[in-house]
């Protein structure tokens, strides 16, 4: 073994089973010294629970992991750690209300001294910012950062504790398309100081851009091995879905009668995380794509449009009537269809029967219930009905809903929503979690019932959904919504400038200065 | 007696001082364990337990102080099966919390009955004698109040910046605030969060336990039923009061205990037209009135009531 071919880490038939599940089917895999393997796959396709056991956090039933050609103990994050592997968890595993500095030192120090020696760590978590340009400010509060910094304390983090290996699960889920280039600046620093990157992602773009390899995992197993140099991108792409899917086309339609307005909408939250001044036109057949990175008031958007909350000023118009009063009940029956960000949590009940769910929002309509009594017999025919038209799998309508995988859960969703013909669709990360197939689907229904004539407002964070489905995208920003831009004139460019709060106006641009 | 004046008498601040000893230990231990992520609903009855195996260890011919750390081993021993179902188990902490209760009540009382038979006047032992600080207790007024006490009573007031330099000062401390906040972030760093749970709430089981413990050999000389009288959900609720800061609950078992030392004078003094049991329910009004003022802007540990699961989100 040479110097400049040193293995690192050696995955040996790696297997790991959740029940009945197969998560992860004899993996083998090797990383070398100073390289960027890309873990490419769908959701789902076991990535993220390989890391898990190469951290710790499970332990495999079969198969062994040599660090170093030691081999590390399993089920252990603290030997993962002292063995050189440090982890950039998906979900950040900070606690809010400390600051940088704790959350890094946490665990680095010998539990029971008397005291701690924080200007030493200090200065090292200064000295490593500077070497890698992970510019933070270690006495901040992390409930004061915003996402990209976060992820920078998460990786100095890993390299406070002399990681040689760090792994990332999908590290620009939550980036702008800018800091997704200062990310890849990092990690070419750490690869050039001889450090090794194991990088999980499903987005191809980006692994063709910083992977020196790539690995491409398909239902648990290891499909495929091949150094980026010479592989091609419609290659890589056939090899990770299995199979060719062709995403719908989007064909240009005159838009019709205004759907859905907004006018001067603001809604007060703590610390500037509310409304402000929000206008929109929606007309029917147009989709309005609204993207901007997480947390940046989408979510109250979306709670406002579902009647979930009011407004503190302006006036929301649907279909030309003015809509005042701000209840669930009345957006139904508005006929304003609403396809929830979290399926589990808001969009379906996991332990009704699916028959229930389907009903959920027309169970006081008299095609489904009597005098106060359900009709058991409608709402079954209506459920089997839907099942075969939405094509929703191993589902009878008394099957329990949780036990639904997220794309056939998503379809349960879709049917209820499409079933009633709104007006007006409200579809927020209408696709998150769901792999290329179940996501096509979605995407299918949307385009069909803009064909109908319904107006589709589309919240995602993922900007290639948004481009190929949208008549427009507006981008919002520390709760401000920019014009919409007709698909034509989008770049990602545009839209990463806007994501990053360009372009908005001053009262943005100072408040962006106040939180930072 | 002019109402005023019992704010006037050496006796009332050396009595809220005293009184508020059970509560700052109950407060600290309840804080300890939900600053890990664990509401102990337990604290009732391990101070219940904690008062008799104190004071039966004492009878029994043991050494006082042997009785307190009997006590606060038994305590931590709760504490241990409080989390065995709680933090490895993960079940509901409110259920965990109310069964521990009842249990160890019941078995202190039923203890209490086995070892005694047949006995209707609950016999005496020899508590601590107040120990006055030399030089200190000669201050005139503050020298009485605060500085003629029994041993217990300083132990409990040194505890206060204890439990603050733990939590605030030492890597273990900082695991602890973090394991509440975000168990994730703990396990992510490598260290065990049952072991770290299990610890916290031993620690502050065995609080709880010193607290109970006080009342037998330190105010009063033997074993009553229900002598703890609610001094636990109390602390449950100073624990709010005082946002999950030491300092802060050292404030609120003290307003507490002047209330509750007022109460009883206010009770003795003829001359006052109001029944005596508007008196009786001051202390708890107060402690809702402050609860609803203060809680208001309480952070709470995000974790508190969560079980952590490997391998979950």
């Amino acid at each position: 073994m040479s110097e400049d071919r040193q293995i690192v880490l050696r995955l040996n038939g790696i297997t790991k089973r959740f029940g009945p599940l197969v998560a992860n089917d004899r993996i083998s895999l090797t990383l070398e010294r100073g390289k960027v393997l890309a873990l490419l796959g769908e959701n789902g396709a076991g990535k993220t629970t390989l890391m898990n056991i190469l951290f710790g956090h499970y332990v495999a039933d079969e198969g062994d992991i040599e660090i170093f050609g030691r081999r590390l103990e399993p089920g252990s994050p603290k030997e993962a750690i002292a063995a050189g592997i440090g982890m950039v968890h998906q979900h950040f595993t900070l606690a809010d209300n400390m600051t940088v500095i704790d959350n890094i030192v946490l665990g680095t120090e010998p539990l029971f001294a008397l005291h701690q020696n924080l200007a030493a760590a200090r200065r090292k978590i200064n000295d490593l910012a500077r070497e890698f340009g992970l510019h933070v400010d270690p006495d901040a509060k992390i409930s004061r950062l915003a996402v990209g910094e976060r992820q920078r304390v998460e990786i100095l983090k890993a390299l406070y504790r002399g990681a040689r290996i760090l792994i990332l699960d999908e590290p620009t889920a939550v980036l702008t398309p800018q800091e997704t280039e200062a990310l890849f600046a990092t990690l070419r620093g750490m690869v050039a100081r001889g450090l090794s990157v194991i990088f999980i992602s499903h987005k191809l773009n980006e692994v063709m851009a910083i992977a020196d390899e790539i690995a491409v995992l398909r239902h648990g197993r290891l499909v495929a091995r091949r150094p980026r140099a010479g592989a091609g991108k419609e290659e890589i792409a056939a090899i990770m879905l299995g199979k060719e899917i062709p995403e719908p086309k989007r064909t240009p339609m005159p838009a019709g009668a205004e759907r859905l307005r907004l006018d001067g909408i603001a809604v007060s939250g703590e610390n500037g995380s509310g409304l402000h001044d929000i206008a929109l036109s929606l007309r029917a057949h147009e989709i309005i794509g609204i993207a901007g990175v997480s947390g940046n008031g989408q979510s109250l958007l979306a709670d406002l449009i579902s009647g979930l909350i009011r407004p503190d000023a302006g006036s929301m118009t649907v279909n030309g009537q003015p809509f005042s009063e701000f209840t669930p009940r009345r957006a139904i029956a508005a006929g304003i269809g609403r396809i929830p960000e979290d399926r589990h949590a808001t969009g379906v009940i996991g332990d009704l029967q699916i028959q229930e769910n389907l009903i959920l929002e027309q169970c006081r309509s008299p095609r489904f219930s009597a005098f106060g009594w359900l009709k058991g017999r409608a709402i079954a025919r209506h459920a089997q009905q839907l099942i075969e038209r939405f094509d929703i799998r191993g589902a009878a309508p008394t099957t329990l809903t949780r036990t639904l995988s997220g794309g056939n859960m998503q379809k349960v969703i879709l049917a209820r929503v499409l079933e009633i013909a709104p007006k007006v669709i409200l579809a927020n990360q209408p696709t998150r979690g769901l792999d290329v197939g179940a996501a096509t689907y979605v995407h299918e229904q949307l385009l069909h019932a803009r064909a109908n004539g319904a107006g589709i407002i589309l919240i995602s964070e993922d900007l290639e959904e948004l481009m190929t489905v949208s008549d427009a995208i507006a981008v919002m920003y520390r709760g401000r919504l920019s014009a919409p831009i007709p698909a034509e004139q989008i770049t990602v460019e545009k839209l990463g400038g806007l994501m990053a709060g360009h372009g908005f106006g001053e009262g943005a641009q100072e408040e962006a200065g106040h939180a930072a | 007696m002019d109402f005023l004046d019992i704010f006037l008498t050496v006796g009332f601040w050396a009595a809220t001082v005293r009184m508020a000893t059970p509560l700052i230990f109950g407060t600290l231990g309840e804080l300890i364990c939900e600053r890990a992520g664990v509401l102990n609903l337990g604290i009732e009855g391990i101070m219940t337990m904690g008062a008799m195996v104190a004071w039966m260890w004492v009878y029994q011919g043991g050494d006082l102080w042997t009785g307190i750390l009997v006590a606060a081993l038994l305590g931590a021993a709760i504490g241990i099966l409080h989390s065995g179902f709680s933090v490895y188990m993960g079940l509901s902490q409110h259920v965990t919390g109310i069964g521990i209760t009842l249990l160890s009540m019941s078995l202190s009382y039923f203890s209490f009955r086995m070892l005694l038979p047949g006995i209707s006047t609950p016999p005496k032992i020899t508590p601590f004698a107040p120990w006055p600080v030399p030089g200190l207790s000669e201050i005139p007024v503050i020298g009485e109040a605060l500085f003629t006490q029994t041993p217990l009573t300083y132990l409990a007031f040194l505890a206060i910046p204890a439990v603050a330099w733990l939590l605030y000062r030492t890597p273990i401390g900082l695991a602890v605030r973090t394991v509440g906040e975000n168990p994730m972030a703990v396990e992510a760093q490598g260290i065990n969060v049952f072991h770290l749970r299990t610890g916290a709430v031993a620690v502050g089981s065995a609080l709880m336990a010193v607290g109970g413990a006080f009342l037998t050999v330190s105010v009063f000389d033997a074993f009553y039923f229900d002598m703890v009288n609610g001094r636990g959900w109390i602390s449950i609720a100073l624990v709010i009061f005082a946002s999950w800061h030491p300092g802060k609950a050292l404030l609120g078992a003290l307003l507490f205990a002047a209330f509750d030392a007022l109460q009883i004078r206010v009770q003795q003094a003829s001359d006052i037209a109001i029944p005596y049991q508007f008196f009786l329910m001051m202390p708890y009004v107060m402690s809702i009135l402050a609860l609803i003022v203060m809680s208001r802007r309480a952070a709470y540990p995000k974790a508190l009531l969560t079980p952590f699961r490997r391998g979950e989100r």
